[in-house]
């Protein structure tokens, strides 16, 4: 690895004040120390977040469950709060990575990576969360824009994710076995307005597909999707699988997550 | 920068640059090479540790994240006056090792299941030792060492 400068701020207004161009925020450190090992990502400094207060907790505000950036995937995990009002996000947080990795990784570093392959771009898409940031609220649906790219502007710092709880969600992925990650996982969930699915892996960056919101809004089950599909155009294409393939799985694994939200 | 680390109880200080790996700081440093590095990917799990009590992968962990914080590695395991910890002991009665490389990793990770999911059957450990890869047993006596690990260290809390 290059060296690097190392910060370690006690604040968040700390932390964005000494964000520039080329360094870095460092959460868990599961996406971003890797790459850095691998010289895919070298800032010139990293603006450690571990000794920020308020950055962790998972608390209900309103009818919604906020919960901060730092919060790490084994904490979601075991929040009875979560598994009480979000079990699709419980089901969707034990499969990332694996245990050690769960007792590091964060959502505000997932979310702030936006890799195409990572599972909380689902959830978040999915339940239509909203991104709270130091400067504003970002919804789901204007967050995610590109691979590894998102709505945040340089320097802007993720300090929690708020959302709305649903009357059924489910969520499920079909892994590729050497990476573990998902080649399609996709996120349903049912809300008094309407049915959202959020679709990772299998594209650049997560996707909502309205041609599966609008039936199940009608009828929710996996017969309502049963005759329909994901466009291939859009879909990734490579090692892991084809386009055509990652398309179908789309599919599957959404008539699979209504089924889960259908307990 | 200067880190201030309990490592396996005792109070350690020392300078280290930004950029040095925790699992360097602990075999290069500390001169404690029971921690392995078998992948440097973050996926076999050979360099686990634990990090105030619970499982982190320390090649995927910056020395200066250890700051202010407790690290147990493998050499601290066994107690004072034991030769090895009930969890070691069991590995070594149930033959849940070969070649030895991943075993640090699979110890200090069965430490952890033992203590934070104690009602694990043979089907939650396996799960649990996801992010730990062997090439050599095939598992089998690994799970059975975990299983007779847990359970001793049970019956020497409940003396």
């Amino acid at each position: 690895m290059k060296p690097f400068d190392y910060f370690r701020p006690g604040s968040v207004s700390g932390a964005v004040a000494l964000a520039r161009e080329q360094t870095c925020f460092l959460a868990g450190g599961m996406s971003l120390l890797p790459m850095m090992k691998h010289n895919l990502a070298a800032p010139v400094a990293l603006i450690d977040l571990s000794a920020v207060p308020d950055l962790n907790g998972i608390r209900k505000t309103g009818d919604a469950i906020e919960i901060g950036a730092m919060t790490t995937h084994a904490a979601v995990a075991a929040s009875v709060l979560v598994r009480e009002t979000l079990p699709a996000l419980v089901a969707l947080v034990v499969g990332i990575g694996d245990p050690a990795v769960r007792n590091r990784g964060t959502i505000g570093g997932s979310l702030a990576n936006n890799d195409p392959a990572a599972d909380y771009p689902a959830g978040v898409l999915g339940l239509g969360a909203t991104i709270v940031t130091d400067r504003r609220e970002i919804t789901a649906d204007d967050f995610f824009i590109a691979s590894f790219t998102t709505a945040l502007e340089p320097g802007e710092l993720i300090t929690a994710v708020r959302f709305p709880v649903p009357l059924a969600a489910g969520y499920v992925r079909f892994r590729s076995a050497a990476s573990r990650f998902p080649l399609a996982g996709v996120f349903v969930a049912r809300f008094t307005g309407g049915v959202r699915v959020a679709v990772t892996g299998a594209a650049p960056s997560v996707f909502r597909v309205p041609g599966f919101e609008a039936p199940l809004a009608k009828d929710f089950s996996p017969g309502a999707i049963e005759a329909v599909s994901v466009d291939p155009a859009r879909m990734l294409s490579d090692i892991n699988g084809g386009a055509a393939y990652r398309a179908h799985l789309a599919g599957v694994m959404a008539r699979r997550a209504v089924a889960e939200a259908m307990g | 920068m200067k880190i201030s680390v309990t490592l396996n109880g005792v109070a350690v200080q020392e300078d280290v640059e930004p950029h040095l790996l925790a699992a360097a700081w602990i075999r290069e440093r500390r001169c404690l090479t029971g921690t392995h590095i078998g992948c440097d990917t973050t996926q076999c799990g050979a360099c686990t540790i634990l990090l105030d009590g619970v499982s982190v992968k320390s090649c995927t962990l910056l020395a200066v994240s250890l700051d202010g914080h407790a690290v147990t590695t493998i050499e601290g395991l066994a107690a004072n006056g034991q030769d090895l910890h009930p969890m070691q002991a069991a590995f070594k009665e149930n033959h849940g090792l070969q070649c030895g490389f991943c075993t640090p990793g699979m110890i200090m990770r069965a430490v952890d299941i033992a203590i934070h999911r104690r009602e694990a059957d043979e089907a939650e450990i396996r799960r649990e030792l996801e992010g730990n890869i062997c090439r050599c047993t095939g598992y089998r006596n690994i799970v059975a060492a975990v299983l007779a690990g847990a359970q001793a260290m049970r019956a020497a809390r409940d003396k």
